[in-house]
């Protein structure tokens, strides 16, 4: 796949000497779509800012579409929609007018059957004569969606678009994302939820304190990062864990019913089948085994953790 | 050029002029109104005719340029302030649209309502005086260039002010004042020298002057001299707002 973005060391020192950005590199895939986790203040916001334009870098080279955002802006800045992170409407207009107006100034002419084509997608259309300021929350989330896909733009960036999004919504929108990904439009998308990640996104890049600590496919990033736990569930509780299974760093549960082994996916042996042996011979019963896959989220808190540390 | 993004701009702007349509055209109507009792009525009948124009005609043109250029300023002002002050000032600033464009639609825009208050004060005055217009297109010509100057003096002022205080402060203690003191409700000719050669430093002077001799053939200074005065005024504004585009000043960080 071709990259349509191309971040190359990017750099951001904003005027009160802070370094938001200490150098990002950063290639995202045509019609792909890239999650970037990070915690408050990790530089994402000012990530997708730069590259909209709205931010100007300090230093480094950003290209959307094979432009030069600083020098071919007016061709890159076509290509974007850009989804902020706060809800900014203008209060007392109506919600169609805003997306016309948003088309407009994105240089497409008037087209009404493509707004309300949107507006569907975003279960606007009945509120489409509602000024922005009579909306619930979540409705005006939707709105800015929909006023940055009224422009039909190829590269979208949606900040933390689920942010204060019920449940339902937010699966709305995993939807969405997918179905414009079908149609090749390239999806970034900042979030603090993992779960939104791991349900939507093809690749995960994770950010802190303005360095982009990796980018990832989410299933390379779970197998090589992912721990599996095995619990293993006995018939008869046990007070100690066997001397004989000493090597194997089990935990032995509150209740003394289960033991935990915690093993690599990534291990060419992981150990299992002579663990159940060493089990077995050790004269413990299994009433059951489960495995379990760590989260993203997991990942996410360790490399953090091992960041700061 | 990006021109549906201008017009995308000016017709949004516009839109906030006519959702409050009543209010944007009662309030000039009834103070021009309120003008021609006061000045022309009560005062101008104990007032002699100024240089052969009767009082309450002579003051149309001041009356006009006051209100024009208080709507510039502040409909410009607010234009551009209020998109920054909510946050949605990010979508223009993210669009395929360049400096000039966005000026072109927000003070385009404004200039606009401020003329179309100009002339709606203008046949309002028909209502209490009787005059005519000797150089109609002139006039005309002096609207659109005053309303766009000070709208532009009005998006700079919009994209400097950090709060609504200060965006207000300027019209009311720089605009109003020049105003007044500019010969809008008399001819400075009727002033002790000192003060005439005072009021040849306030530049709404040469305005008021040129639009009133647009109307009557009358003016305090060269109409040459007033025309130079607008477009020094205007390339002045253009050459700051370049400024501000070039280095993003409260615009972008
Ligand atoms: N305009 C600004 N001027 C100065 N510093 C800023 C500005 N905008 C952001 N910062 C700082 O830059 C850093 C990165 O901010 P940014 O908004 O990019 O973080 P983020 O990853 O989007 O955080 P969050 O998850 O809270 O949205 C923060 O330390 C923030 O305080
Ligand atoms: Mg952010």
């Amino acid at each position: 796949m071709p990259s349509i973005v191309k971040v190359e060391d990017l750099r951001k020192t904003y005027d009160n000497g802070l370094e938001a950005l200490k150098g990002v590199t950063l290639d995202i895939e045509e019609g792909e779509i890239l999650a970037l986790l990070g915690p408050n203040g990790a530089g994402k916001t000012t990530l997708i800012s730069t590259i909209c334009g709205i931010t100007r870098p300090t230093s480094g080279r950003i290209s959307v579409g094979g432009y030069d955002v600083q020098s071919e802006w007016r061709e890159t800045r076509k290509l974007i929609g850009l989804v902020p992170q706060e809800i900014n409407l203008e209060p007392f207009e109506l919600v169609q007018n805003t997306l016309r107006f948003s088309r407009g100034l994105f240089g497409k002419p008037r087209n009404d059957a493509l707004v309300d084509g949107v507006l569907k997608d975003l279960s606007l259309y009945e509120r489409r004569g509602s000024r922005t300021s009579e909306l619930s929350g979540g409705m005006r989330r939707r709105v800015l969606i929909a006023k940055a896909l009224s422009h039909e733009p190829r590269v979208l960036f949606l900040d933390e678009p689920t942010a204060g999004v019920d449940v339902e919504l937010r699966r709305d929108m995993w939807a969405l994302a997918k179905r414009l990904r079908e149609d090749g439009v390239t999806i970034i998308l900042t979030t603090h939820y993992i779960e939104e990640a791991e349900a939507i996104a093809d690749r995960v890049g994770v950010i802190n304190s303005g360095e982009l600590l990796l980018v990832e496919e989410k299933s390379a990033l779970m197998q090589r990062l992912g721990r599996k736990e095995i619990r293993i569930k006995l018939t008869e509780p046990v007070e100690v864990i066997p001397d004989a299974l000493a090597e194997y760093d089990l935990i032995r549960s509150k209740d003394g019913r289960s033991l935990i082994y915690a093993y690599k996916t990534t291990g060419e042996r992981t150990g299992i089948t002579r663990l159940l042996t060493a089990v077995q011979a050790a004269g413990l019963t299994l009433s059951d085994i489960q495995t379990r896959q760590s989260s993203l989220e997991e990942i996410f808190v360790r490399l953090v953790r091992e960041e700061v540390a | 050029m990006n021109w549906y993004g201008i017009a995308a701009i000016w017709r949004f702007e516009m839109g906030r002029f006519f959702r409050s349509i009543l209010q944007s055209i009662v309030s000039p109507v009834v103070s021009t109104a309120l003008y021609f009792v006061v000045f022309g009525a009560a005062i101008g009948s104990r007032m002699p005719e100024i240089e052969s124009v009767d009082y309450g005609a002579f003051i149309v043109p001041g009356l006009i340029m006051l209100t024009v250029l208080q709507q510039s300023v502040q409909n410009a002002g607010f234009g551009i302030y209020f998109p920054k002050f909510i946050g949605t000032i990010y979508e223009v600033l993210s669009a395929p649209i360049s400096s000039l464009e966005i000026v072109i639609g927000y003070v385009g825009a404004a200039a606009t309502k401020s003329m179309l208050i100009g002339l709606i004060i203008l046949v309002t005055s028909l209502f209490f005086v009787d005059f005519s217009i000797i150089h109609p297109v002139l006039m005309l010509a002096f609207l659109v260039l005053t309303a766009v100057s000070f709208s532009l003096l009005g998006f700079i002022l919009g994209i400097w002010a950090r709060n609504f205080e200060q965006l207000n402060l300027v019209p009311l203690l720089v605009v109003t004042p020049l105003v007044f003191l500019g010969g809008s409700f008399y001819s400075v000719s009727m002033l002790p020298p000192f003060w005439q050669n005072v009021s040849l430093l306030n530049p709404v002077l040469y305005l008021v002057s040129g639009f009133r001799w647009s109307f009557f053939g009358t003016a305090d200074v060269p109409i040459v001299a007033s025309l130079a005065a607008i477009f020094v005024f205007a390339g002045i504004c253009l050459g700051i707002v370049w400024w501000i585009f070039r280095t993003g000043f409260r615009l972008k960080s």
